[in-house]
């Protein structure tokens, strides 16, 4: 079978898979953030820990819940992290300083799980579990609850901006959700040779009669909920490349496809919660368009293997394994950029320039296609509001969205939305291009060096976590520069989103009228699509083509 | 003043909140899945050690390696890896690729290298040898090379242990793993697994 048959035909097998579970985990998710039922474990919690769980909270009220229960988490990562030397279980690795352990804090509370560090040389295993795992889970927890917040506050009426109580939402994502999944499939990627153990780093005497460490970890615990939340963290530095995090083809299709499982299905669930599944279905629909085009697009690209160095090796695997191949390898890039996770199995850099462009430009889209857990539904959301807006202005009728009015105030809470990243993104390119120390970190001048600095930024503030890792990152200015970007491009635009759900839950339903614009038919997918496209295009062309465009050009 | 007293009661509950999480997600989930994973399938969980027969172990003093890491190899009796980028080669301490961009003339410059050895050290064109034996890897830690490049040492492998390039072609077979289900990834052999082979042959 040709390698191109065989690309296709994984690709059809990720599909059918999802088309599959997309529905069914929909429904079920539909029912987790809405239901008013607690089960008796939750209760039992819910009182030890002293919230309230049945209350119905104000946008305002939640979203404190949210910056309150966040900033907690970022003090915990920064204290275990600084302190781990005198905690058990380090392997003896010193602390962490104090810009390296602010953005690392900072990198896992915001789901983004950018590395500066070198797991297997600097992370014991106590900060891995008690730290970077619970992040893991309770971030993508939070990025689920936002868009539950959202789909609820676009589904009331009247009711005075209350969108639910987000502890029962983080407490039901992570319960209800995420855990059982990721505890199963930790238990297949075992099956599959990832390895779990506790065990110090030890020393083998090779065929060749040299040494080689062995090194140790809980990483199946850990990998599954890397993925399942779209976090993206490596337990080492080769993430999802090392053989230990991704030890064969069938695990590394699994992997593909949590990723994915969680955004399209919290699309479905959405059109559940508004009671019209087939707004769901448009969402699905636009996600499944974008993503399909880019994972093609990246896959033609690796497969055909541009650039110098590339076609003196004769064809691009400098930075791929063995195992996965171009495709599996593209296939994998794709899918961690078109969601906010930014594990690798492959290393970006080396990709060919139209193959690492389309990373960056995954990214810049906002990573809506079909986006991190929570975070890709309520981005795509706001592209839908756009939409009707742009929509609205052309046929000169107020626009509306699911029987809600768009008003300027709405407009306004969507075009801070939308400029929120770009800008960070830009502001942040320029800085760091700008400033000696940020120059000092790229490895490569030229177009090249300019991708891994933008590249470095686009990731950041969008909370994705993947690099042109020749970049080294681990100094003070690269660690605060990208830990801020990461804080603001994440709690931004959710208090933006929030105020939104607020102002919606606030407004009356209106019925649609004869100038209703239908949000559910293959036009409005078509004109989604086009906006997500043009919106990124305007921002972003200028930046892309002094990097990956000039790059494949010359 | 008001906000700021209302995020401080927020965080408390928050600190509550994770408290619990850190219980359960960072310490009981992670000891669970351990525990399973050590009584179940230790071997796996344990790294996928080998002896130097190629039994599996989960004792490091009688591991020449993890089957699923590809370890510094330069006898001219045995296959050869591909490059590395990982410490001074296979250091799963400090694992890694090279991150050269696809035009880097340092990445240029060093695939030139690699070409120019091993096309003297197997008597063969530049242009006979694959992709995979002149770039490295994402980990620097690939346990793999492609059937391509295994084919292409066959002849030095046979030669160097007496033994028939057929047999050694045998052992190769056995030691190569098609796409996974047939479609996934790429067909890959087994460098550590073909190595024990072989030596075991020539014995």
């Amino acid at each position: 079978m040709s390698a191109t048959t065989a690309a296709v035909l994984e690709l059809l097998l990720l599909v059918a898979a999802l088309a599959v579970s997309t529905p069914l985990l929909g429904r079920y998710l539909a029912h987790v953030y809405t239901s008013p039922r607690h089960l008796k474990v939750e209760r039992a919690a819910y009182r030890i820990m002293r919230v309230d769980p049945d209350a119905d909270q104000h946008w305002r009220s939640y979203a404190m819940s949210v910056l309150g229960f966040s900033m907690v988490g970022l003090l915990i990562v920064y204290a275990v992290a600084r302190l781990q030397l005198h905690l058990p279980q380090s392997l003896g690795f010193a602390g962490f300083g104090p810009a390296g352990a602010w953005n690392t804090a900072v990198s896992f509370v915001s789901n983004t799980n950018w590395q500066w560090y070198s797991g297997e040389a600097a992370a014991g295993y106590l900060l891995q579990a008690t730290g970077l795992t619970v992040q893991n889970f309770v971030s993508a927890a939070v990025g689920m609850a936002v868009a539950a917040a959202l789909a609820r506050g676009l589904a009331r009426s009247r009711n005075g901006g209350r969108l639910g109580n987000f502890w029962t939402d983080l407490v039901r994502g992570t319960v209800r959700v995420l855990l059982p999944i990721a505890f199963v499939t930790a238990l297949v990627f075992v099956a599959g040779g990832m390895i779990e153990n506790w065990n110090a780093f030890h020393t083998v005497t090779t065929l060749g009669g040299g040494h080689q460490t062995i090194t140790g970890g809980p990483v199946a615990s850990q990998e599954s909920i890397k993925l399942l939340g779209t976090n993206g963290g490596g337990f080492y530095n080769a993430n999802s490349a090392h053989p230990f995090e991704n030890p064969n083809a069938f695990i590394n299709l699994v992997q593909v496809y949590l990723i994915l499982l969680v955004p399209f299905a919290m699309a479905w669930a959405f059109g559940l919660i508004v009671k019209d599944k087939r707004q769901g279905g448009a969402i699905v629909a636009t996600m499944a368009v974008l993503a399909t085009a880019a994972v093609s697009f990246m896959t033609w690209a690796e497969m055909s293997g541009a650039g110098t160095a590339t076609r003196l090796a004769g064809a691009a695997m400098e930075g791929k394994e063995t195992r996965f191949g171009e495709a599996a390898s593209a296939m994998f890039g794709s899918a961690t950029t078109l969601t906010s996770t930014g594990a690798v199995n492959s290393m970006h850099e080396s990709f060919t320039a139209p193959g690492g462009g389309i990373a960056m430009f995954n990214m810049m889209l906002g990573e809506v296609a079909p986006g991190g857990v929570g975070s890709g539904l309520y981005g795509m959301l706001m592209l839908a509001i756009v939409t009707v807006f742009l929509c609205g202005l052309m046929v000169g009728r107020t626009p509306e969205y699911l029987g809600k009015k768009i008003g300027q105030h709405e407009i306004v809470l969507v075009a801070l939305y939308i400029l929120t990243t770009p800008t960070l993104v830009l502001l942040g390119a320029a800085v760091a291009v700008t400033a000696s120390s940020g120059l000092a970190g790229l490895s490569v001048g030229g177009p090249h060096g300019l991708s891994e600095a933008l590249y470095a930024v686009t990731s950041a503030a969008n909370n994705n976590g993947s690099a042109f890792a020749g970049i080294t990152s681990g100094t003070t200015f690269w660690n605060t520069l990208l830990g801020l970007l990461m804080l603001l491009g994440r709690f931004l635009p959710i208090v933006f989103v929030l105020a939104l759900a607020g102002r919606f839950a606030t407004a009356r339903h209106q019925p649609a009228g004869a100038g209703t614009l239908p949000t559910h038919r293959p036009l409005f997918v078509a004109l989604l699509t086009g906006v997500a496209l043009v919106v990124v295009g305007l921002t972003y062309v200028p930046a892309l083509a002094l990097g990956p465009i000039a790059e494949s050009l010359s | 003043m008001k906000d700021i007293y209302a995020l401080y009661r927020h965080s408390l509950a928050g600190l509550r909140v994770m408290i619990g999480a850190i219980l359960l997600l960072g310490v009981a989930y992670p000891l669970l899945v351990t525990g399973i994973s050590q009584v179940s399938m230790p071997w796996h969980a344990n790294g996928s050690l080998i002896t130097s027969t190629g039994a599996h172990t989960t004792s490091s003093s009688h591991a020449v390696g993890s089957q699923l890491l590809g370890q510094v190899d330069d006898n001219p009796k045995l296959f050869f890896n591909r490059p590395s980028a990982a410490g001074d080669g296979y250091d799963p301490t400090s694992s890694y690729g090279s991150n050269l961009g696809p035009n880097d003339p340092r990445l240029v410059k060093a695939i030139k290298a690699v070409q120019r050895t091993i096309a003297a050290r197997e008597g063969v064109p530049v242009s006979a040898i694959p992709a995979d034996a002149v770039t490295s890897s994402g980990s620097g830690l690939d346990p793999a090379i492609s059937p391509a490049y295994a084919d292409l040492q066959v002849a030095r492998v046979a030669k160097t242990n007496g033994l028939s390039e057929a047999t050694v072609r045998r052992l190769v077979a056995q030691n190569t793993h098609g796409r996974a289900l047939g479609v996934l990834g790429a067909a890959y052999v087994n460098v550590l697994t073909l190595n024990i082979a072989v030596e075991h042959a020539a014995d």
